[in-house]
């Protein structure tokens, strides 16, 4: 128990040398979103969603179950476009590029943003070979040299290389939980992405694995810009410097999460954050 | 304020009697249904094992041959053949060619069964009485062409004697297993009475023994000589008919399914398609049959009864089998294993060929190996395209003409010999059984091999 409140503290200490508030704003801006509608057959799914979000920053969507948070989360790298008859309106930008254009690559994109799911899921193969996948089918390791370096820095920089370093071969499905979800992390990684989206990805985890993934997520900030749709608002104000509240498919209030929790503008983020909604 | 506590204790009461009331009836329901379960699984075992021990318990004496010992005498006098001529009396391999030619005419054109007649008279004791045909009628009627065969590949034979086993005939063998009522009359007997009697005597004296019927597994079909007929020719052809219908079924059937799993836009054009495969694999097979001779045979001209043109019907046969079979369990992919594939930048075929055809491998395997298993133990549309003709050979590729195994079965059941084809045909049964039981094993063996390890 003692380990656990340690870890605990100790993400929350990392999180208190976040950035300051007005140094978020001045961040460049990587993604931009305007208008972004989604219809699930005739049932409307997000009613014009418009967001910036900033470059290298922790950025927390939150809202009740349905609102249609991870449905724009899975906007971002089009995953909707695999849901059957899901249709994407509205325009988003990857530095300035409309990731919607259809000369763009379905493929190249998805390796430039990075996503780690609800319920961590490993390929039923091993945590080398886990690690490897993305690069291989980029064509990013030359040899088997540089692959090896790709896989060990990626588990490093997902802070799992200790804990698996004598056991690469063995399969990814047999590890915790939370290392599976870390193995998951060090997957995406491992492709170079520019932006991981994390769509709730320490909801099957225990508070212990919960902390760890915390902490990692506010290292990875310092390269990566980090999407995440949680549904803990304890976890949102601990990760993430900027906060969106969404409810019933619609975004009610954006900003500094600071901001957002201690001063909402909006009666339904108050209430969303007093616990009298979700 | 008591007055409300007592009745709703009165009313919890009254509630727990009533839940008590239901319950014995509800125990008695679950008590006759189990029971019901058991009886049923107990009938079917029943059947099931009354089935086997009744294929067995006929079979097994199909095993046993009788051979007969003789001695036989390459006698000059009785064959009336020259030497085999040698290379050196002639001046020229095309003379010595000619020679050998004639020589080996001659020998075919020979009464082998005067050799063979001769060899039994010798076994028998010498005051019997007993014309040509009554005591050829003991060994079966190979012998002399085995005979021949002998003389042919070892032309040195001739003025010797050598011991030599042959098959007693099919009558003789009846005879001998008592599958014969011996108190009959002789009009109503295969045998006539010596022969009757000269069997006996041979059984005593060792003349004629048992062995194991290896000619069931090393033999083809024979109806001259019976007690010859085995089931390799029909095994060959069963074997042609498998790797056929592996070779096409297999990767059609899978890639048929990945494709309309995986790839085909939903549309009514492929709802139509699903239906229709659904539909296809209740079709009765003769119906597969009819279809094979109309395309395969007449208007692809196919050489009829072929192992190809079998293994092209049971191939259309067993391919809605493997879809359906391989659409399972493509949809039995969790959708996170996608997610994740895809979320890595794999291309759907990067997702289904890394990812989602590993993980099904085992389940499309076993539903392969018992959908090919299921279409090898088909006879129906085998008969429709020619393969229950008697075929007394071995097909060598996959246009001879052959047979099956179930079609043997089917052929050697309707032999007017019954009494020595009854056993033949539990024991093909039973060679029939073994194979597919042999293919469900290694299907269940692969399984729980590949799914342990993956």
């Amino acid at each position: 128990m003692d380990m656990v409140a340690g870890k605990v503290k100790m993400t929350q200490q990392s999180v208190k040398s976040a950035m300051n508030p007005t140094d978020m704003l001045e961040r460049p801006i990587r993604l931009t979103a305007r208008d972004v509608t989604v219809h699930y057959g005739a049932k409307q799914a997000l009613h014009g969603i418009s967001i910036d979000i900033p470059d290298r920053a922790v950025t927390s969507f939150i809202g009740p179950s349905g609102c249609g948070k991870s449905t724009f989360l899975r906007c971002i790298n089009r995953m909707n476009d695999t849901i059957e008859g899901a249709k994407v309106g509205g325009t988003i930008k990857l530095d300035g590029e409309d990731i919607y254009d259809p000369s763009l690559d379905v493929v190249e994109l998805r390796a430039r943003i990075g996503m780690v799911f609800q319920k961590p899921n490993p390929f039923p193969k091993s945590i080398y070979e886990n690690v490897a996948y993305g690069p291989r089918i980029h064509g990013l390791a030359r040899n088997k040299t540089d692959m090896d370096e790709i896989v060990v820095s990626s588990l490093r920089k997902a802070g799992l290389f200790e804990e698996v370093k004598d056991r690469l071969n063995e399969p990814g499905t047999g590890l915790s939980g939370g290392q599976q979800q870390r193995l998951c992390i060090a997957r995406a990684i491992a492709v170079g992405p520019e932006v991981i989206l994390m769509d709730e990805p320490c909801s099957a985890l225990d508070p212990i694995a919960t902390a760890i993934i915390e902490e990692l997520i506010d290292e990875l900030r310092e390269n990566y810009t980090i999407v995440i749709v949680t549904h803990s608002m304890q976890q949102a104000a601990r990760v993430s410097q900027k906060t969106a509240f969404f409810h019933l498919g619609n975004l009610i209030e954006e900003g500094v999460t600071e901001d957002i929790f201690t001063n909402p503008v909006n009666k339904q983020t108050q209430d969303y954050i007093m616990g009298r909604i979700g | 304020m008591t007055d409300t506590l007592s009745t709703t204790r009165q009313a919890s009461i009254e509630r727990t009697q009533r839940i008590r009331a239901g319950l014995r009836r509800r125990h008695m329901g679950e008590t006759i249904f189990r029971g019901l379960g058991l009886a049923a699984i107990v009938l079917a075992l029943g059947f099931v094992a009354l089935l086997f021990v009744d294929v067995v318990r006929k079979g097994i004496p199909a095993f046993t041959q009788s051979n007969l010992h003789l001695a036989v005498n390459f006698d000059p006098e009785l064959l009336q053949v020259d030497p085999a001529p040698t290379r050196t009396a002639f001046a020229s391999q095309a003379e010595y060619n000619a020679a050998s030619l004639k020589w080996q005419r001659d020998v075919a054109m020979l009464n082998w069964n005067k050799v063979v007649e001769a060899s039994l008279r010798t076994a028998a004791p010498a005051d019997i009485e007993i014309d040509s045909r009554q005591i050829l009628s003991i060994a079966e009627t190979d012998a002399r062409h085995d005979i021949r065969e002998m003389f042919v590949a070892d032309p040195s034979l001739l003025g010797r004697t050598v011991e030599v086993e042959v098959l007693a005939s099919a009558n003789a063998a009846n005879w001998i297993k008592g599958n014969i009522n011996r108190s009959l009359g002789d009009a109503q007997q295969q045998l006539s009475a010596p022969a009757r009697a000269l069997i006996d005597t041979f059984v005593e004296d060792g003349t004629i023994s048992n062995g194991f019927a290896w000619s069931i597994f090393t033999n083809v079909d024979s109806r001259a000589a019976p007690a010859s007929a085995g089931l390799l020719g029909a095994f060959v052809g069963t074997l042609w008919m498998m790797l056929i219908v592996i070779i096409l079924a297999v990767p059609i059937g899978v890639a048929a399914a990945v494709y309309l799993e995986e790839f085909a836009p939903r549309s009514r054009l492929t709802d139509l398609i699903e239906v229709n495969i659904n539909n296809l694999a209740a079709v009765p097979s003769i119906v597969f049959g009819l279809l094979g001779a109309a395309v395969f045979i007449n208007y692809m001209h196919l050489p009829i009864s072929a192992p190809l043109v079998g293994g092209l019907v049971l191939t259309l046969m067993t391919l809605p089998t493997i879809i359906i079979a391989t659409r399972g369990a493509l949809q039995g992919v969790s959708p996170a294993l996608r997610q994740a594939a895809l979320g890595m930048g794999a291309s759907r075929t990067q997702m289904v060929f890394h990812h989602v055809l590993p993980v099904t491998f085992p389940s499309i395997l076993t539903a392969t190996i018992i959908g090919v298993a299921q279409a090898l133990g088909e006879t129906a549309p085998l008969l429709l395209i020619g393969m229950k003709a008697f075929v007394a050979s071995v097909p060598l590729t996959p246009l001879d003409q052959a047979t099956a195994l179930p079609v043997q079965i089917y052929l050697w059941q309707g032999n007017e010999n019954r009494n020595f084809f009854e056993p033949r045909t539990a024991a093909a049964i039973m060679v029939l059984l073994a194979v597919m039981i042999l293919l469900n094993g290694v299907a269940i063996y692969l399984r729980s091999r590949l799914e342990k390890r993956a």
